[in-house]
């Protein structure tokens, strides 16, 4: 009943021609808040109102003849079938608008490719099913994936993703930029080909694996700005998005420092009790493991193995601990995570899932002895 | 149908067919002309195989000029390494020669071939960087366990328009066990 | 489709002196006569129209509204690939060869195709190929996942795939030597078996369209069939086409992809504007405007497309001479488009018009194929598709250009032909029903996305941010509408083939259309065996005035 009443809300609304309730509800492309961004809105509209121009002209002809040009009218059939003067009009015409359009086009186009003269770079890596953003002038380097909110509501049946804030459009760690600063873009991936799109910034571009793209932007206004992966990229393409806040330089400077200090920091190894492991090791779990695994650990049949019941998941922990570490061919290794982290995953996938071991795990045990967070 | 008719017919479809089998050849055609077309200068997108060792020359070195060159790596899917520039950003004039040593490491216990590809941006500077010594000509094979300090020797041709202040270069390891002869 | 039997038989024993059709469902089966063959074609066509429909409503279904409630993300993937291959392959190309097998020879006046027992054997490999295709979905792993480009490194990947890649290959290869064997016959049949009267510029335009098309399959399929070929040896015998590690490039991958890509669009859409360029002078009462320029156009929108492949791929990492090029190059495509566009509207100027089904379907094509072909031109900016690809907004253009255009005119074609074939009447009523409801509902459907595309929805994806939720059920629920609304048309083909409306059709079926092409100058229903004698003269209009 809820959707049906939504729906004759929003056809109300539209009827109106009102402002869906929606805040960020848009039916034009957005300008944008860069140079390009805007260049391309004001391109967008040019030939979007060339068209309507067309548009009105060819089909108001066309139903001036449909109306007036009627057997049941009595009208009688020309029977004219070629006009050459005509036909050389309405070739020569569209030539014209065309390469009026193309010079703007070619402006713009030149624009977005000059990645030149950039202030920093940071490198995009996608993966499956997450960004991977390094700094290459510091050496803040952090994955960035889907929040736990939005990674539980689109995974449980029955819950609804309208209670969820920016539901499929926030991260667990934004890309942090500094406003009026050229940041030049270096794009690759890990395995299969994404597609790195913030509709704000104005382009999206390929992240292919092996090989480096590139994008610049300059953002003018401070603010959050949110896109999603835009190449079929598997299963979890829909659920791979991206944010980026663009800060003033001192805010921004503050955030390096904070980061940096932050990516120093060592692991808190001190023990939990089972509650925190469990809580922890879930977000853990939601971080690295459910894109395959899934949320109740049932795996897909025939491609990805279960959890629930597994030989490997129930068995000693210690060889559990050496395997995540190690991988397989078909699972990467899990070494980046740190002591603690594999102390709550191993705690949760052991007692949750439908399985039931009983020991709990605590950091100290999990450590080892160089165990940072790199 | 007449005698003439079916001649008609047969000299068409074999004619058609084999321009069917002509097109299919020409997909096939499309893989080295891709590669010759990345190879022309106004096109330039890398491709693995035109990274070529090039014998040391000598440069004026321009020493009023400063260029940012930037290394990144990545490891393709799940290639068992530990993989790393010791210096992620460098500074030099277009002219000097420099060597940048790459940390790899096999973690498996196994023995492992992989190959390092290279890819530039801006695109257009891959043909003034000249390597003349550097892991990515080959395929390295890995012992288990083992750590290969392996070093990349330099230097930008000071024919690099004027315009590129950053160049990043970037290497992508794939494990390539399972496909290589070198095992 | 035993009425057509029926009456065909009834004709045999009465003035064929030919034989007939073989008896029973055999007949089916070996037949090599067009009128058969091509039957067997829009029958499957339609039937995979269904099949395809299914999957476009399970795509709906889920996105009625934000949240996973039907199906998993990967049988989602499934669904998307599916639905586009089984369209564009089981029903779109399948329905036009079938039209092509009917019409062709009546049109230009042959007794039958050029290489009947080939075009028997490229049905049943159709047949063979889709079912293959279909038979992935019950593979372990499900169908094929990775969208109907099947771009690597995704479509090899075995979490994607499953292990129905080597399946959907070799039914790709099944399909693509399928239509290259109708297209061979085709030409064949254009080229050595017109009537002694027609020169090819006195060939209706389906005809023009149509050898165009085949020249473009010809051209185009087995590059197709070479880049899976590729990911075939790539996958299992350790070739590096399109793997870097080995000295490949995935990209090489889409640039083989679209140059047989590009042309495959127009090979389900030039033989459109043919049936368009056939029903409108018929309902205006007006011979076509600008028949040489509709040729000329028609081979330059073919040969365009050959050049053009690299705006699929505009975001890729394309030099900018590169970019530059394929921006330039599209956009010329606007202009013998346009010309199309214009000389259908100068055809229904000054005309008589009436409106019965097929001239409704006609003009709601031409309506909306021009708005698919201005967000086309709008993609064709680069620096815009920067923004636009990959989203909603090039779904919405797409499917403006397949679904208002291909289809609706596949549906006008039948409207037209049906009462032809079989000697009945369809229900006029019901047929105007079917066409008010389906182009309503098609652009409740596919109008809306072009404002989610705009807004920053991503195509292929199965859940979607909350600011989209409203115009994703709108367009769901046009989607169901129009979905409903074919069920008519099965009903309407079912009812015209059993008789339709009793009303005994003349051999012109429509006023003076006679003028308009040969296929009307024969008995109503088509008898099992026409022009054994070729027609002596030409009657179509142009020709009339140019001879």
């Amino acid at each position: 009943m809820k959707t049906v009443k939504q729906l004759f809300a929003g056809l109300i609304l539209i009827s109106l021609g009102l402002e869906s309730a929606q805040a960020d509800y848009t039916l034009n492309l957005m300008k944008g808040v860069t140079k390009v961004s805007n260049d391309i809105y004001d391109l967008h509209m040019l030939i979007l109102w060339i068209c309507v121009i067309i548009g009105v002209i060819v089909f108001g002809a066309m139903f001036y003849s449909i109306f007036h040009h009627r057997k049941s009218k009595g009208h009688q059939a020309a029977q004219f079938h070629e006009n050459t003067t005509v036909e050389i009009i309405w070739t020569i015409i569209p030539t014209l608008i065309l390469v009026g359009m193309a010079i703007p086009a070619t402006k713009t186009m030149l624009e977005l490719n000059d990645v030149k003269e950039s202030d920093m770079t940071i490198q995009v890596t996608g993966k499956q099913w997450y960004w991977d953003y390094k700094y290459l002038n510091t050496d803040i380097h952090f994955e960035s994936h889907l929040d736990e909110a939005s990674e539980k509501a689109h995974r449980t049946v029955g819950a609804d993703p309208r209670l969820v804030p920016h539901y499929l459009l926030n991260v667990d760690k934004p890309l942090v930029i500094p406003v009026k600063t050229k940041v030049r873009f270096v794009l690759t991936s890990t395995d299969v080909i994404h597609s790195w799109w913030v509709p704000d910034l104005g382009w999206k571009k390929d992240a292919n694996p092996g090989f480096i793209n590139e994008a610049w932007t300059l953002v003018e206004k401070p603010g959050t700005y949110r896109g999603q992966c835009t190449e079929l990229c598997g299963r979890d393409h829909g659920f791979m998005p991206i944010v980026v806040i663009a800060m003033e330089q001192p805010d921004y400077d503050a955030w390096v420092k904070k980061t940096l200090d932050q990516q120093k920091q060592k692991p808190d190894l001190s023990d939990q009790t089972r509650e925190q492991l469990m809580a922890h090791g879930e977000s853990v779990y939601l971080k690295n493991c459910v894109g395959c695994h899934q949320i109740n650990g049932a795996g897909v049949p025939g491609l990805i193995p279960a959890l629930t019941g597994s030989a490997i998941a129930t068995g000693k922990w210690e060889s559990l601990d050496g395997f995540l570490r190690a991988g397989t061919s078909k699972m990467p290794k899990f070494d980046k995570l740190n002591g603690k982290e594999f102390a709550e995953l191993m705690t949760y996938v052991r007692n949750n899932l439908g399985n039931n071991v009983g020991e709990i795990l605590q950091p100290k045990q999990t450590a080892l002895p160089d165990d940072d967070d790199e | 149908m007449s005698e003439e008719l079916s001649k008609k017919h047969t000299k068409l479809v074999r004619i058609l067919v084999f321009v069917a089998v002509a097109m299919f050849g020409f997909g096939y055609a499309l893989v080295p002309i891709y590669d010759v077309l990345c190879e022309w200068k106004w096109i330039e997108r890398d491709r693995p195989d035109d990274i070529k060792q090039v014998s040391e020359a000598t440069y004026k070195i321009d020493l009023d000029r400063e260029i940012t060159v930037e290394f990144i790596t990545t490891l393709n899917e799940s290639t068992p390494m530990e993989f790393y520039p010791e210096v992620k950003q460098l500074k030099v004039h277009p002219g000097e020669y420099h060597t940048v040593n790459f940390y790899a490491e096999n973690k498996a216990n196994k023995v492992m071939v992989s190959r390092a590809i290279a890819s530039f941006s801006p695109a257009l500077t891959s043909s003034y960087f000249e390597k003349t010594q550097c892991f990515c000509f080959s395929e390295q094979t890995f012992q288990p366990k083992e750590i290969k300090i392996m070093p990349m020797r330099f230097v930008i041709n000071p024919d690099l328009p004027v315009s590129y202040k950053t160049i990043t270069l970037s290497y992508t390891f794939f494990d390539n066990t399972d496909k290589s002869v070198n095992k | 489709m035993s009425a057509v039997a029926e009456h065909d038989d009834h004709h045999d024993h009465h003035d064929d002196h030919d034989h007939g059709p073989a008896k029973g469902l055999l007949r089916w089966v070996i037949t090599t006569n067009h009128k058969d063959i091509g039957t067997l074609y829009l029958l499957f066509a339609l039937a995979m129209f269904f099949v395809g429909g299914s999957m476009a409503m399970v795509i709906r279904a889920e996105l009625f509204e934000p949240g996973l409630q039907f199906v998993d993300p990967a049988f989602f993937n499934s669904m998307t690939t599916m639905h586009a291959l089984v369209m564009v392959f089981g029903a779109v190309m399948p329905a036009f060869v079938g039209l092509a097998n009917w019409q062709i020879p009546l049109m230009i006046g042959a007794a039958d195709m050029a290489l009947p027992r080939m075009n028997n054997m490229s049905f049943w490999m159709l047949v063979a190929g889709v079912l293959l295709l279909a038979s992935t979905l019950f593979m372990e792993g499900g169908a094929p996942n990775g969208g109907w480009t099947l771009y690597p490194p995704l479509v090899l990947q075995p979490i994607t795939v499953g292990k129905a890649l080597p399946f959907a290959i070799f039914s790709v290869h099944l399909l693509g030597i399928s239509s290259i064997m109708g297209a061979i016959n085709i030409i064949a049949t254009i080229l050595n078996m017109r009537a002694p009267a027609m020169r090819l510029m006195d060939m209706p335009l389906f005809v023009w369209t149509w050898l165009i098309t085949a020249f473009l399959l010809i051209a185009v399929m087995p590059v197709f069939a070479g880049a899976v070929t590729m990911l075939l040896t790539d996958k299992f015998f350790h070739t590096s086409f399109f793997n870097a590690a080995g000295g490949g490039d995935p990209v090489l991958y889409e640039h083989i992809f679209w140059f047989f890509g590009h042309p495959e669009v127009y090979i389900m859409i030039l033989p459109t504007f043919g049936v368009a360029s056939t029903i409108i002078p018929v309902f205006a009462r007006k011979p076509l405007f600008g028949y040489a320029s509709m040729v000329w156009a028609t081979a330059s929108i073919a040969f365009l497309s050959f050049i053009v492949w690299a705006h699929h791929m505009f975001t890729v990492g394309m030099p900018i001479a590169g970019e530059l090029y394929f921006m330039y190059a599209t956009m010329i495509i606007a202009v013998p488009t346009g010309v199309k566009v214009f000389n259908w509207t100068a055809t229904m100027w000054k005309g008589a018009m009436t409106f019965e089904t097929p001239m409704l379907f006609s003009i709601a094509f031409v309506v909306l194929f021009t708005m698919g072909g201005f967000t086309g031109l709008m993609m064709s900016i680069a620096p815009s598709d920067f923004q636009y690809h990959d989203t909603y907004f090039i779904v919405a253009h797409f499917h403006y250009t397949l679904v208002p255009a291909s289809i609706f005119i596949l549906m006008a074609a039948g409207y037209f032909w049906l009462p032809k074939w079989t000697g009945h009447m369809y229900n006029e009523k019901i047929g105007q029903l079917h066409f008010w409801l389906s182009v309503i509902s098609v652009n409740i459907l596919f109008f809306p996305q072009h404002f989610l595309g705009l807004a920053g929805m991503p195509r292929r994806i199965p859940d979607y941010a909350i600011q989209f939720a409203d115009w994703n059920m709108i367009s769901s629920i046009g989607g169901f509408i129009f979905g409903a609304s074919q069920l008519l048309f099965l009903y309407i083909v079912y009812d015209t083939i059993k008789g339709g409306t009793g009303e005994k059709v003349t051999d012109e079926v429509w006023e003076d259309a006679s003028k308009h092409g040969l296929e009307w100058t024969l008995p109503s229903p088509v008898p099992y065996h026409t022009w054994t004698t070729p027609p002596s003269a030409v009657p179509t209009e142009h020709v009339l005035d140019t001879h």
